[in-house]
């Protein structure tokens, strides 16, 4: 049956995602930055010219999700994970800035994942859909980059006890392929 | 003659837009308890319950149940007997989605301009409207906010006759297959066989506008409903692409006259977080 979840904070240190491995399920709790397809054309853009990042990049873990608006007492609307292919090519160059971790759904590319154990990084799954229970753990929310953006601008979240799981480890482990392969039926009789 | 204030269908459009991002059909939830039995991996199960979870927190303190509120659509199926009065049907909708998208909190994801300016309308305008006239005085409001995501994941494919039903089985199989974990599984497939190229996938579109379980009328297309369903829940992905059982709640067949020369299908893909709420004015 379930497994117990591990706390892990934020920032990340490489001693503790080399503890992870695919399929772990886990309860982040620090700082989490989101940033989604526009966020991430700009801070490459800020990277490639050496400027200063908007956030501390070293050990980061990014989550990909453009919340909807926060009610009145609130510190944020529903915030789930939007789909994390889209910012495959984006990956390399924030990897190279100090990120460690990526929050999103549904899979990666070969190069995302062959950078992933290069560089000693871990990609996590969120349940897309449950936007409305992710919000929940997340207890602080402010804008810190690209306003003008609206949804799409890059948030600091605090974060307590985000239910994610790992899918990708810096060992090679993948747990999408692993899990479909093992129920998928296809070609059996 | 009835004459019909279009405010009337501003503010169906409105009301709708915010319970149907925020209260769960009961099919929907019943589906997804279901598939509870199911499930066999416990990565899985944990994600229906999560789903469920999410349902209730959602309803209880209004909020989106998923944060991508969707591009709106709207279908209209207008009585020929009704007369509108106050403007155009286009600019009515429109003022019910800018209303409802920014007093229920609801997420801004439509850009202006998409090829040159891809700039935020910051009201979730315009919305996607499909107008059918029909015999009566009624008019039936259906509010569909579709995901980017599941949306992302759909495909157009103009077959061969000679495709034939295994043809569409297998492009259907390929597709959900392809789309795996990205469009948010448990989903619903929506399939559109026949017409034109534009009808086909229109059809698989107005296909998920059904309840889960209901099948095609036609009972040979309610059969391949069946099959297929069963097919695609042999892949494997299972809820949020994490391997399982329960790929699919359900899976939806339209189907047109076509032309001796074509065969358009096209798989319109539903996330599990399916929203479609309808009013009768
Ligand atoms: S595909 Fe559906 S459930 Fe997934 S993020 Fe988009 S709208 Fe939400």
């Amino acid at each position: 049956m379930k497994t117990m979840a591990r706390r892990i904070e934020t920032p990340l240190r490489e001693e503790i995602i080399k503890t992870l491995h695919a399929g772990d399920e886990v309860l982040l709790n620090g700082i989490v930055y989101t940033a989604r397809d526009m966020a991430h054309a700009r801070l490459k853009t800020l990277i490639e010219q050496g400027k200063n990042l908007p956030f501390e990049a070293v050990g980061s873990v990014i989550y990909y999700v453009g919340p909807s608006p926060a009610p009145a007492g609130r510190p944020i609307g529903s915030a789930g994970p939007t789909t994390s292919y889209r910012m495959d090519p984006f990956v390399p160059v924030m990897f190279k800035a100090g990120m460690r971790g990526m929050i999103g759904k549904g899979p990666r590319s070969e190069e995302v994942k062959r950078l992933i154990r290069e560089s000693c990084g871990v990609y996590f799954g969120a349940t897309g859909g449950a936007a409305a229970l992710l919000s929940g753990s997340i207890i602080k929310a402010e804008v810190i980059a690209f306003d003008d953006l609206g949804t799409e601008a890059m948030r600091r979240l605090v974060v307590k006890d985000m239910p994610v799981i790992v899918i990708n480890d810096c060992y090679g482990g993948d747990l999408y392929q692993e899990g479909i392969k093992k129920y998928s039926t296809m070609g059996k009789s | 003659m009835r004459e019909l204030d279009l405010y009337e269908i501003t503010r169906a459009v409105r009301e709708l837009s915010i319970e149907a991002n925020t209260v769960a059909n009961p099919d929907l939830r019943i589906a997804l308890e279901k598939s509870l039995d199911k499930e066999e991996s416990p990565a899985g199960k944990a994600v229906l319950h999560q789903l469920l979870q999410n349902q209730d927190i959602a309803r209880k303190e209004r909020i989106p149940i998923c944060q991508d509120t969707g591009f709106t659509v709207v279908f209209l199926r207008v009585g020929m007997d009704i007369r509108f009065t106050g403007g155009s049907i286009q600019d009515a909708v429109n003022e019910g989605v800018r209303a409802g998208y920014t007093e229920g909190f609801l997420r801004k994801s439509i850009v202006k301009d998409p090829l040159t300016h891809p700039v935020n309308t910051n009201d979730n305008t315009p919305a996607i409207v499909h107008t059918e006239l029909v015999p009566g005085d009624k008019v039936t409001v259906t509010l569909m906010p579709k995901g980017g995501g599941s949306e992302n994941m759909s495909r157009i494919k103009m077959m061969k006759p000679a495709d034939g039903t295994a043809g569409v089985k297998d492009f259907i199989l390929e597709t959900v297959q392809a789309a795996g974990g990205n469009p948010c599984p448990p989903v619903i497939v929506g399939v559109g066989v026949g017409g034109t190229f534009d009808y086909a996938a229109y059809l698989a579109k107005i296909s998920l506008l059904r309840k889960i379980g209901e099948r095609n009328s036609n009972q040979e297309i309610a059969d391949l409903e069946r099959e297929w369903l069963k097919e695609v829940n042999r892949l494997g992905i299972g809820p949020a692409g994490l391997g399982g059982r329960v790929t699919a709640l359900d899976l939806f067949v339209e189907v047109f006259p076509r032309h001796i020369a074509t065969f358009p299908a096209a798989v319109n893909i539903q996330c599990n977080a399916a929203r479609v709420k309808t009013r009768v004015l």
